[in-house]
């Protein structure tokens, strides 16, 4: 099966962002929106929902610290206690260095597993790309023809009259979710 | 940054009226055209180097650590030495892509991708060191706990035995292993962008390649909203772990009961150390970078002045550091701390020796090649045309990484040399393997900087474009011309940008 995509390339973000404001007030449905870097302001106006990466971190970094300071008691008061010029045998002091190592570095090893399985990166995956220049100097509002099939030369010509410098359909072999089936 | 309030007092840090275009041309170029003979000359010289490195390293592990100068007083010498030092290295990485993010600076971005690859290479070279030092290299994975069978009854969890939590050297393995592993992710993280620009831009096995390495990036709204989520907060994250892991390095020394190790201002004193020898070492790269890869219009003076106006800083809190621990000494009144900075340390036999009317310190040649390149020399960054002058910024950080190496090995083996029986007294000597093993780590630190630098994009791309609308000359000249039309609507006074003074 094949899939079709309108695609309206600008040459910068200013009018890309203004593009976006503009076709949503006028009720389009934007697939996604592709950018060589982030455009500040984007989410509002596309309608992304915030991404939920923080509270991972939270949960990661809550698991860190639990377990550097579980672990460390469990082995210094229960398994092997160990008398070191009459120290305590568990001396919080002491640990405070090792649990915050550990909860720096779970919440920093979760969190990129989460935002590579998220935004389904890998080293075996090679997706088709939409338009190779908008990793260089394009940046791209994508249409759904699928949704939008009958309605493709409408869009294109709001799309160049929004100063888009060049409007392609794409097919493509793979289907590329929208914004909002990415999901948070 | 379209919708950010931008100063036209800024002063640009993109030059070359670039585009989004140009600026990829640019930075891709490098790794996408096969490498030049000059390249070649380079890697084969500094891998020369790392191999004598790793030979000596061989020859160490075989014949074990007798072939080094150390002895009985002096247990740590180089090795450790050169591990603190390579560790401070790696911080500048940490600190230019971490705090300064947080603090919103945008010269970051051209320094930023090289800084934290120096990172991780520093850190390399760094974890080398201890575990050599150990002897029996081939048991050093014990240094990680984990239920093991070398006590008792060897059941996992039952009898185990354990490290001691309580070492501040165990505290340093889980400090360098976690720094190593956020900085690799944080590096690798925000190197993804970049490299689907250059899969998107190369054909046959390279794209191949560079497919394999980018992951598959698109650059979706989703993806640039996570991208720039995740970036913040492992910036977030390295930045206390940064401060951590140069503390807890120092705590190796400060927790000690020896005169001149036991000093409670080591903690801050290390971490301030440690950027200044950070920052000295990305200018030496960045400064042979700029001219060798054609990176002038993105790594402009004005980056090279701002690194100059942290030298300075850090390097005069190491001066404050160095003199209030000389007070410190005196002050506690402790006869054997004083002895060990006042006379042991500083009394040179030509000045302070005869000064104080005692015989001249062994190292006093190192303890004031310290002060020399430490703490006097970068005070000539107050002058604007100094941090500026691109041959006094070079000879400058090649001073602050020897006067760096100076101040590890001042703090290690002047303590150790002398200690409190005098029939023990030792001057330290390094052999030719040590010498060999630590310039074989600056061939291998050397080595893999090449090699990223060649088939990596040494700037970050993304994050350069991201800033182009705010901090491009065409842009920033575009608007001080409006804002002039604007005062002079107004009826107001003339008023000349900054960045007008001084282009490259």
């Amino acid at each position: 099966m094949t899939y079709r995509y309108l695609l309206g390339l600008f040459d910068d973000e200013v009018p890309t962002l203004q593009a976006v404001k503009k076709l949503r007030e006028r009720g389009y449905k934007i697939h996604d929106v592709l950018s060589p870097f982030p455009i500040h302001g984007l989410d509002p106006a596309l309608g992304i929902k915030e991404t939920r990466l923080h509270t991972m971190g939270f949960i990661f970094g809550a698991t860190g610290l639990s377990f550097g300071l579980l672990a460390m008691s469990y082995i210094t008061s229960f398994d092997w206690p160990n008398n070191f010029g009459g120290k305590p045998n568990f001396p919080l002091p002491a640990f405070i260095p090792i649990t915050f190592e550990m909860t720096v570095l779970f919440t920093a090893v979760g969190m990129v597993i989460v935002y590579y399985l998220r935004n389904k990166l890998s080293i075996f995956r090679n997706p088709e790309i939409l338009e190779p220049r908008t990793t260089d100097d394009r940046f791209a509002i994508v249409f759904d023809l699928q949704k939008y099939g009958s309605d493709a030369d409408g869009i294109a010509d709001v799309l160049r009259n929004l100063g888009a410098v060049e409007v392609k359909v794409r097919e493509m072999h793979e289907k590329q979710p929208s914004h909002d089936e990415q999901s948070a | 940054m379209a919708n950010q309030y931008f100063s036209p007092v800024r002063d640009p840090l993109i030059l070359g009226n670039k585009t989004y275009a140009q600026i990829t041309d640019d930075i891709a170029k490098h790794a996408e055209t096969r490498p030049t003979g000059k390249f070649l000359l380079a890697f084969t010289f500094t891998s020369l180097i790392a191999l004598m490195g790793v030979l000596s390293i061989l020859y160490t592990i075989w014949k074990g650590i007798g072939v080094w100068g150390e002895n009985k007083t002096v247990g740590w010498a180089w090795d450790i030495t050169n591990f603190v030092w390579w560790v401070g290295i790696g911080h500048a990485g940490t600190l230019i892509s971490a705090i300064l993010l947080l603090f919103r600076q945008r010269w970051r971005t051209g320094v930023n991708r090289a800084a934290e690859a120096m990172t991780i290479f520093a850190v390399i070279c760094a974890g080398i060191f201890p575990v050599i030092h150990m002897g029996r290299v081939w048991d050093a994975f014990f240094i990680f706990p984990y239920p093991n069978s070398r006590a008792g009854e060897g059941l996992p969890g039952l009898r185990s035995l354990w490290t001691n939590f309580n070492s501040p050297l165990l505290w340093d393995v889980f400090a360098i292993s976690t720094y190593f592993t956020v900085s690799l992710l944080f590096w690798y993280t925000g190197l993804l962008p970049d490299l689907a620009t250059i899969r998107d831009r190369t054909k046959g096995l390279q794209n191949k390649i560079y497919s394999a390495l980018c992951f598959g990036w698109k650059g979706t709204a989703k993806q640039w909203q996570r991208f720039e989520s995740i970036s913040l907060i492992l910036a977030g994250l390295s930045t206390p772990l940064v401060l951590s892991v140069h503390s807890v390095v120092s705590f190796d020394f400060a927790t000690s009961v020896i005169p001149g190790w036991h000093t409670t201002i080591f903690p801050p004193y290390f971490v301030a150390g440690a950027i200044f020898s950070g920052f000295a070492m990305v200018l030496t790269l960045m400064l042979v970078a700029r001219e060798v890869m054609d990176l002038k219009q993105y790594i402009t003076l004005n980056h090279i002045e701002s690194m100059n106006k942290v030298i300075l800083l850090t390097g005069s809190i190491v001066g404050v550091a160095y003199l209030t621990e000389l007070f410190m000494s005196w002050y506690s009144g402790n006869i054997y701390e004083q002895w060990c900075f006042n006379r042991n340390r500083i009394a040179d036999p030509y000045i302070f020796g005869p000064l104080m009317g005692v015989e001249p310190a062994p190292y006093w040649w190192a303890y004031w090649s310290m002060m020399s390149c430490n703490v006097i020399s970068p005070q000539i960054f107050w002058s604007k045309s100094m941090r500026r002058n691109i041959t006094v910024t070079f000879i400058m950080s090649i001073f602050i990484n020897i006067g760096m190496w100076f101040e590890r090995f001042v703090i290690i083996v002047t303590s150790t040399h002398r200690d409190y029986i005098p029939s023990s007294w030792l001057y330290y000597t390094p052999t030719w393997v040590e010498a060999a093993i630590f310039i074989g780590t600056i061939g291998i630190f050397m080595t893999l900087f090449l090699l990223f630098s060649k088939y990596f994009p040494v700037v970050a791309i993304a994050e350069v474009k991201s800033i182009l609308k705010s901090s491009g000359d065409q842009y920033l000249a575009k608007q001080a011309q409006e804002d002039q039309t604007e005062r002079d609507l107004q009826g107001g006074g003339s008023f000349a940008p900054a960045f007008q003074r001084d282009k490259e």
